[in-house]
Formats: structure tokens, sequence, C-alpha cells
């Protein structure tokens, strides 16, 4: 193989881009990818990263989308946040959920198809989301394979899950979070000196021994419960792989810097509170990712059946939505509105805090791709057309950005498809019946 | 903006009408009373993985309440109105398992400390800095016992003591070594998950039954809501568990141990929700009053009503809903908005309670951990009191609500015109789409409008009176108080009782022949006893029905490959 510092995609790039003005598809040579084969591109050697940014209740149709398709030139009012990164995010109107003659089931079917590509039967979901069919390619040598967390306070606020009857608890506290990934068990991969802990090798004997008991155990299992006991095994898998890599000298991280220790917070739904949360919760997601502890992170900044509220307010946003009339002068609900206004300033500082760190030429944000998505596209009636979408960050030059998609009534999935094949996901159709589709918004592929 | 293609179809929105219609009628849910009782009534045999609260309490049964947990658990996943039910579908996600990686680490540092090392470890070792074979087998045997419900077999022993060994040998401390093996025995899949296991029947041909470690780990986490103790591991050790002379004797034993509130509370804890106030949150702008102790406070009162209604006074089940006598602390009090004589110099005193007869608060239903867990942060609700009234008490499944409702009949509070929930919800009820289903919920919950989103009393909202007449099921009353007599002469409430309490003990839903025995033998048998709680735990208890199972999936069955460790 040519070595990649002679013949790298920028002089590709450069050389393509230098004589025509045409767009080229690109060839996949085995050359644009690092080691691993994950991801890798403009000479950067650090691997892609994939998070899900979970809103509840939409936002109001006519009112985020940007002017016109194709290259972003600005955003409506309730997504102006993102204005100062509108050449790094990816705004897709026009996509729908399907429900192929499904019950509705407010706040439950909108979030769970798009994010599992199934629309659900029934207020129960036993599939995966993408977030986790991504961390099983690009998470498994990290010491989390993803990491969730909710600034709502209630750790069942997650819009992650595994093949179980439960969603992946998502972590409510900022403390507990600095505690789980830059605690005593932290190595900072730019340390000079690294000696292996005794202890932890004692517990890798210990955690072999429960290993041991996995035949004798399931044996006595019919297959629903075989397979919930795989899923403890697999979960007993990560514990282990984190021993080994608390017993070897990390690799080092240029950005790499511990953050600041989180100090323990309210919960709780009022909105500053959850801001407040969400902005601690960005900047400790952002160095994990930094400092290679993760690829994965989930981040939930309202449930589906939003219980923000205003301190000294008796409804809460949910209780808004079908409740507060449309303002004649105003068009729109105006205190829905400004939940909207915070909620998107919120996925504003989630992409700033992830673009603040620099590594090499660019930053995190380069390497990562960002998924954001919600239950619905009109909260007031549960709308499932014209679902807001949006993604932020190139996947390590393998998305391209300032884009706005504009989808002519194509399922949701067509997202969950084209993030997964930007990370490196080998999949080439995704999601069942209606949901089901083959094609990626290859606007967006580099 | 167009509606179309984004709700349900017509034909599926009738078939919800319809069904919310005939929830109305026939009060839905419920048992089946057409199905025969069927002599070998049984269900699945489950892997249950153990709740928070059974967590806590073995441990604090096992090592003693000074030993703290220091960890967030993975949350319960509630089915069919109970955690216990769902406890039979969630496995360990990856997070949760270091969750417990966590929590068995630390509560074995602490067993294995200097403070509790003496007591809780039946030896000593030849030299602390060194593995110690023999008193590491003693410990983790006896220990590992309790923790697996179970002898453990030699070749768990012996990789448990080896683990122990190695331990201590790489960090040069025999309690650290056994310290970290009570870790494995803490996270390992045999003490998180209640995995039952079956055998063929002797006395019924073609039958199965629990084994005799399941059986006297149903009998203890029904009654006591945590793992068996020495002495029932001792009757199953030795078969009696199997005689019926042997398992009478257990149940009275463990009915009349204290022990038995810790496994009513735990029931009626999971029944009635209460995990909901680990994350109900109000406005304390509007509401002041409300902190952490009024909601410790809620649970409390309504526990000991049930306690001392159930179990102290051996009332009748029924009575719950129209009891005057209840229990008070000074925050509860000064919510309720009731003259209390407490105790000086006592914090937070608890008193019994009388309410006076012409008062319009009595039983359970008119308490803060009900109209104050369903209701909305800011205000009350009467939707979601209807709709937690059917599907806690009655067990009745209200359907959920149909796609592309308009909402803009139910204007905001600030709205001249509709000033109570009542005139708001009527405006939302002349919406077709919307009737079937808040008819159901509404009259029920409208009833309970004199209580504010904490449960503090009223009688007025934004100035206009509050009309809390209500109806339910036919029942029409005038009041909150008529609304707690129609829940007592409500047959759907005590059905409901005995379904919930028996699948709290089996851990899934009812089969058909379950049912079909529940129906016929166990609601019978409860009226006939006047509705006595404990008399209905105890006749679930010493049931055969109750550790029965239906023939296990190819290669479930119990077979004795597994050797246990000598001694046993």
């Amino acid at each position: 193989m040519i070595p990649l510092k002679t013949f790298n995609r920028r002089r590709i790039l450069k050389g393509m881009l230098g004589t025509s003005a045409v767009t080229v598809a690109l060839p996949f040579l085995d050359c644009f990818l690092d080691v691993n084969g994950t991801a890798l591109a403009d000479g950067q050697k650090l691997p892609v990263c994939f998070g899900t940014w979970f809103w509840g209740l939409g936002l109001n149709p006519g009112r985020w989308e940007p002017p016109t398709a194709g290259k972003i030139t600005g955003f409506g009012p309730e997504l102006a946040g993102l204005e100062p990164y509108k050449d790094k995010v990816n705004v897709y109107s026009g996509t729908k959920v399907i429900l192929d003659g499904r019950p509705m089931i407010t706040h439950f079917t909108g979030d769970w198809a798009v994010l599992t590509g199934t629309t659900p039967r029934e207020e129960r979901v036993e599939i995966p989301s993408v977030d986790m069919l991504i961390a099983d390619v690009i998470g498994t040598k990290t010491r989390f394979r993803s990491i969730e967390v909710t600034s709502t306070g209630n750790p069942v606020h997650s819009y992650s899950r595994r093949a179980g009857a439960a969603v992946n608890p998502a972590e409510p506290s900022p403390a507990a979070l600095y505690a789980r990934i830059f605690g005593p068990e932290f190595k900072d991969p730019n340390a000079a000196d690294f000696k292996p802990d005794p202890q932890v090798m004692a517990r890798q004997s210990v955690l072999s021994a429960v290993k041991e008991q996995r035949d004798d155990l399931a044996k006595t299992l019919g297959a629903a419960d075989k397979a919930r006991l795989d899923e403890y095994f697999s979960s007993l898998r990560q514990i282990e792989q984190q021993l080994d890599l608390e017993l070897q000298k990390p690799a080092p991280m240029e950005a790499c810097a511990k953050p600041e220790e989180a100090k323990e917070m309210p919960p709780g739904t009022e909105v500053g509170t959850v801001f407040a949360n969400h902005k601690l919760f960005a900047g400790l997601l952002a160095h994990a990712l930094a400092c290679g502890q993760t690829r994965v992170i989930n981040v939930t900044f309202n449930d589906a059946t939003s219980s923000l509220r205003k301190a000294g307010s008796s409804m809460s946003h949910h209780v808004f939505t079908h409740e507060e009339s449309i303002d004649p002068q105003l068009g729109y609900q105006p205190n829905v509105t400004d939940f909207i206004m915070n909620i998107s300033k919120g996925l504003g500082t989630m992409v700033a805090t992830l673009d603040s760190i620099k590594e090499g030429d660019g930053t995190l944000l380069d390497r990562m791709l960002l998924m954001a998505s919600t239950d619905t596209g009109y909260a007031k009636v549960h709308s499932l057309d014209n679902m807001p979408l949006i993604t932020a960050g190139r996947a390590g030059g393998r998305v391209k950005t300032g884009i706005h998609v504009v989808a002519k009534g194509d399922p949701a999935t067509r997202l969950g498809l084209t993030v997964q094949q930007a990370v490196g996901v080998p999949i080439n159709s995704w999601g069942t019946d209606s949901m089901q589709t083959s094609k990626t918004f290859t606007e967006v592929m580099a | 903006m167009s509606v179309k293609g984004r709700g349900m179809t017509g034909n599926l929105r009738l078939r919800r009408l319809a069904l919310c219609g005939a929830a109305a009628v026939l009060g839905l849910v419920g048992l089946s009373s057409t199905a025969m009782a069927d002599d070998a009534a049984a269900g699945p045999a489950a892997m249950r993985r153990l709740t928070q609260e059974q967590y806590k309490q073995i441990v604090n049964d096992v090592f003693g309440p000074t030993v703290t947990l220091g960890g967030r658990f993975e949350p319960d996943v509630r089915d069919a109105g109970l955690l216990a039910v769902g406890a039979s579908q969630v496995s360990v996600t990856a997070a949760g398992l270091e969750q417990y990686d966590g929590m068995a680490r630390n509560i074995a540092a602490q067993v294995v400390d200097e403070q509790h090392r003496d007591l809780l470890i039946p030896c000593k070792p030849a030299a602390p800095n060194a593995a110690d074979d023999v008193c590491a087998k003693a410990f983790l045997s006896k220990v590992g016992k309790l923790l697996y419900r179970r002898p453990l077999t030699e070749r768990e022993l012996k990789s448990s003591v080896d683990a122990a060994n190695a331990a201590a040998t790489k960090t040069g401390s025999f309690y650290n070594g056994v310290g970290l093996a009570l870790a494995g025995f803490l996270e390992a899949p045999e003490f998180l998950f209640r995995q039952e296991v079956v055998e063929a029947d002797p006395d019924h041909a073609g039958q199965y039954r629990l084994n005799a470690y399941s059986k006297a780990s149903r009998l203890s986490f029904f009654l006591w809501n945590s793992a068996p103790d020495p002495e029932l591991l001792a009757a199953a050790d030795s078969g009696d568990i199997n005689k019926p002379d042997g398992l009478k004797k257990q149940v009275d034993r463990l009915m009349a141990s204290p022990r038995l509130e810790t496994g009513v509370r735990a029931f009626f804890g999971d029944m009635l929700a209460f995990d909901g106030f680990s994350t109900l949150a109000k406005d304390t702008a509007l509401y002041p009053k409300f902190t952490s102790q009024v909601l410790r406070d809620a649970q409390e009162q309504t526990m000991r009503t049930i306690v001392a209604q159930l179990l102290t006074d051996k009332g009748d089940y029924r009575d719950l809903f129209t009891t005057r006598k209840t229990f008070m602390t000074p925050l509860l009090a000064s919510i309720y908005k009731v003259q209390v004589n407490f105790p000086e110099g006592v914090l937070n005193p608890w008193v019994e309670y009388e309410y006076p007869a012409n008062a319009q608060q009595a039983g359970i239903l008119t308490e803060a951990s009900f109209v104050g867990l369903h209701s909305q942060p800011g205000r009350s609700s009467a939707t979601v009191r209807g709709k937690a009234l059917r599907e806690v008490m009655l067990c009745q499944k209200v359907p959920d609500p149909p796609g592309n409702v308009n909402f803009n009949l139910v204007q905001d509070t600030n709205n001249p015109n509709f000033k109570t929930a009542r005139q708001r919800l009527e405006a939302h009820r002349s919406e077709a789409t919307c009737a079937g289903c808040h008819k159901i919920m509404d009259p029920v919950g409208l009833s309970m409008e004199n209580f504010d989103t904490i449960g503090g009393f009223r009688t007025s909202e934004n100035g206009a009176p509050i009309d809390s007449s209500g109806e339910l099921d036919g029942a029409k009353f005038p009041d909150v108080l008529g609304l707690g007599k129609a829940v007592h002469d409500n047959p759907a409430a005590t059905n409901c009782i005995v379904n919930r309490v028996y699948q709290f003990g089996v851990g899934h839903k009812p089969t058909k022949s379950e049912a079909a025995w529940m129906t016929q033998t166990l609601a019978a048998d409860f009226k006939t006893s006047g509705y006595k709680f404990p008399d209905l735990l105890r006749d679930i208890a010493t049931s055969d029905t109750f550790y029965r199972a239906t023939a296990p999936q190819t290669g479930a069955l119990d077979t004795p490959n597994s050797k246990l460790a000598s001694g046993h």
C-alpha cells in the first residue's frame, strides 16, 4: 500500500478539484481508512465519533427550515442558534414517519421509529437504536462503548436501547458522570509514567470466575431468557475491556485534557436547570471523546413528553403544546416557542462545545457526527410529517456539511442509514416495512 | 398544514373508541370469569432481575444495616402494572453493570473492613497478608449460599476460592482477596437474576413444579421481598418445604415475622407506583410547601395507613378507600389544612389522626401519595388521576390518546370562560375523538379536584367553586367521599388486588388457567375471609398453584449434574 503521507485524500481532492468544478465520486480506497478500518480523512489520525442528541416535542413547522434547498445560507428563527456553525451542520426537512396502520402512540412512535427504523406496534420496543448499531462497530475498543446522559434528572429519559425491554439508563448527574469518566480509574493518555495496578489484575480473575458459569446458567433457560443472559455477558465484556485498558499504557491523545471537576447540580425539569446541566454534560462528553474514552454518546436534552417548565408556571412544555392558543399576530404558540428557543440554544451549545476542542488543523466536531432528532413534526397535533432532523460535524471527512436536504415525504430512516454508512457500518438498507430504505442522502456523502 | 396520514386510520380510531366504551361498561381487564378453574393451573418459571428494593433488602438482611450501597440502580421496568412483572423482561445494560460493579466492590470492601470483618467473616486467616484457602472457603460457601439462594456447586465454590486466593496473593491481603470474590458474587448473574428452576412433580405425573430452592425463593420474595433466610434454605436442603406440613410451618413463620411488613410495603410500593416519587417534581415557586421531606412523608403516610388497616387491625382491604383513620406529620397537616396536636420536642413526629365525619378527606385516594403523584408539576390533573385510579386500583387499561387531536378547544387557564378543570375538560370532551376515553377518566378524576397538585385541600380554583361530583362505572356520587365508597363497592377493586398480589409473587402475567384459578378460588376465598389481606397472602403461599410451573422448554429441566458443594 502506498504510504499515507505521499498519497492522501487531501492531495487527491486537491488534484481533482483543482482542474474541474464537477463533483467527483471518490474511489473508496483502503488508504483513506485508518488502521482499524473505521475512518480517517484529511490526514487526521483520529477516529470518527458518533452521537445522538434528542429533544422532545419538535419545532414549529415553517419556522426552522433554511429558506432554500442546497447550500445553507441561513436558518429559520428556531435554529438561529446554529448560525455560527452553518458550514458545519446539515438540516433535513420533509421526512416523515409512516405508521403502516399501526397505532400512533403519542410521543413514542415518532422518537423510536426515527431511532430504530421500525414503527413500534405497541408501547414497547425491543430492537436496538441506531447509536448502538454504530457503537458495535466503532465503540468496541474504547473504555466505554457508549455514554448516555440526560439533562432532565430522570435516568429513564434515554433514547438509546439495545435489544431488551429497557432503555440504556442515562446518567442524570454531571458530577456522577465526571466521577465515572475522570475519577480514579481514568488513565491520562498523555501521562508520562504508567504502572499497572495489581488490584485491577485481581479483579480480572474474579470476573473470569463469574464468566465460567455461563454455560451452566444458560443450560436451564428458554430462548428469551437466554437472550437476556447474553446481554448481561456482553455488558460484562465491557467491564473486562475497561480492566484490560487500565492495564495498558493508553495511546497519546493530543487534545485530551482532564476537565474541571463537575459540581453536583440540583436535578430538575425547570428549563434553566436543564440548560445548565446540559452545558456541563456537553463539556464532559467533549473531553471524554477527546481523551478517547468513548466514541459514541447519547444526549437527552428533554424527554419526548417534555416535562420542561418555567419556575412559577403551572404548565409544562407538553401541556402548553396542547393547551396554548396560537397567537393570531405571531402565528405560533408563544410559550411553546420559548421552550423551543431554549432547546435550540441547547443544541447550539453542544455543537459549540464539540467545535471548541482543537485537534490538529481542525476540531473535535470535524471527526464527529452528531444526529439530532425528536418525536414529532408538530407537537400541537402530534404530527409525524416534516420531522426536524439535523446533523453536525463531518464524520472525519465522510460527510459534507452546510447543506439543507429537502426530502419529499421520504421515510426519516434515510438519515439513520446515512449516518451509519458515514461512520463505517457495513449496511446497505435499514428499517422495516414502509420505513425500510436503501437510499442514503447522497447529497451529504463526501 | 395537512394532517393526512399523520394519525391512525378511521377504522382503527373507531376500534379504539369502541374499546374505550367497552372499558366503561364492563370494567375492562380484570379476570376471565368464563374460563374453567384448572386443577393444574400453572405459569412459566421466571428469570427476574432483582428490583432495587430487593437488592437493598438482601444487602441489609445478609450484612446488616451499617453496610451502605453507594451506587445507582438501573431503572426498573413496569409491566402489567408491576415492576415485579417487568423484572422478568429486563437484562443488565453495560452502564447498569458498571453501577452494579461499583456497588458490589463498595459493599464488599465494607464487609471485609476492620469494623465488620470479625462479625461477618466466620474465621480468621492464618496470616492477613496471604491467601488462606480454608478460611476463604468457609466464608464464601456461607455467604454464597445466602446470595445465590442455594448452595454453591463445587465448581462455583472452587472458582470463587481460587479467585480470592489469586487476588490475595497479587495484592498481599487475605481480606482484599475474599472481598473481591464477594464482589464477584454480588455482580454475578446468579445473584442479580432470580432464575427459577423447574423439576418434574413426583406427586402429579406429567406436571412440573419449582425445585425446593426456587420454591423457597418464591415464597421468601413474596412475603418478605428478600432472599430466603438460613432456616428457609434449610427447609429446602432437607426437602421439608415440599411437604404440606413443612411448607405450612414456613409460611406461618414468615407471616409471623416483622419482615412481613417489609414485604407488604414492597408490594404496595410497587402496585401504587411509588417509584415515581424518585423523580416527582413540583413547582416550588407555586407550591413552596413542597419539599423532599413532604415526598417522603406522603409515601410513609399511605404505607402506615395500609399497614395499620391490613396488618395491625386485620381489617377489610376495601376500607382503605373509605377509612377516616390516618397518620400525620406537621408538614402533612399543614398541606391538608387540619389541626393536629403534635408532641413537642420531637423532630417530624408521626401522630395517629382521624378525620371528623364531615371532612372531605377519607381513604388513601385523598392522600398526597395518590393525588400528588398523579398530577402535573404545576397543577392538578383530573385526567391523569382518573387514568391512575382505573389502572392502579381497578387494573383497567385506559387506551393511549389518538394522534391528530385538535387541542384548540382546551384553552389556557387564563381563559375567563374556563376557570376550573371541569370546564376545561368538558370543552375537550366535546371533541368526538377524545370523548370516548375521557369519559371514563374525567368523571372519576374530577371528584378529586378538591386536592391541588401537591395534595393540598381547596374548595375553589381561580375563584370559582369546585364541583367534585363524579361517576364510576354507573355509580354517581356528589364528592370524593362518594368516589371512595364507589371504589370500595366495585368488584374490580378486589379482583385487582388479588390479581396484582399473585403477579407480584410469580412475576408474570397470569396464564388462562391461573386467571381462572384466581377468579374461582382466590377471589372467592378473599371474599369469604372478609377481604382480609393476610388471608389472601396465606392462601397464595400455601397453594400448590403458586409453585407449579408449565412444562419447561427443552433442556430447561433441573438435572442433578450440578453437583452441590460438600456440606450441603
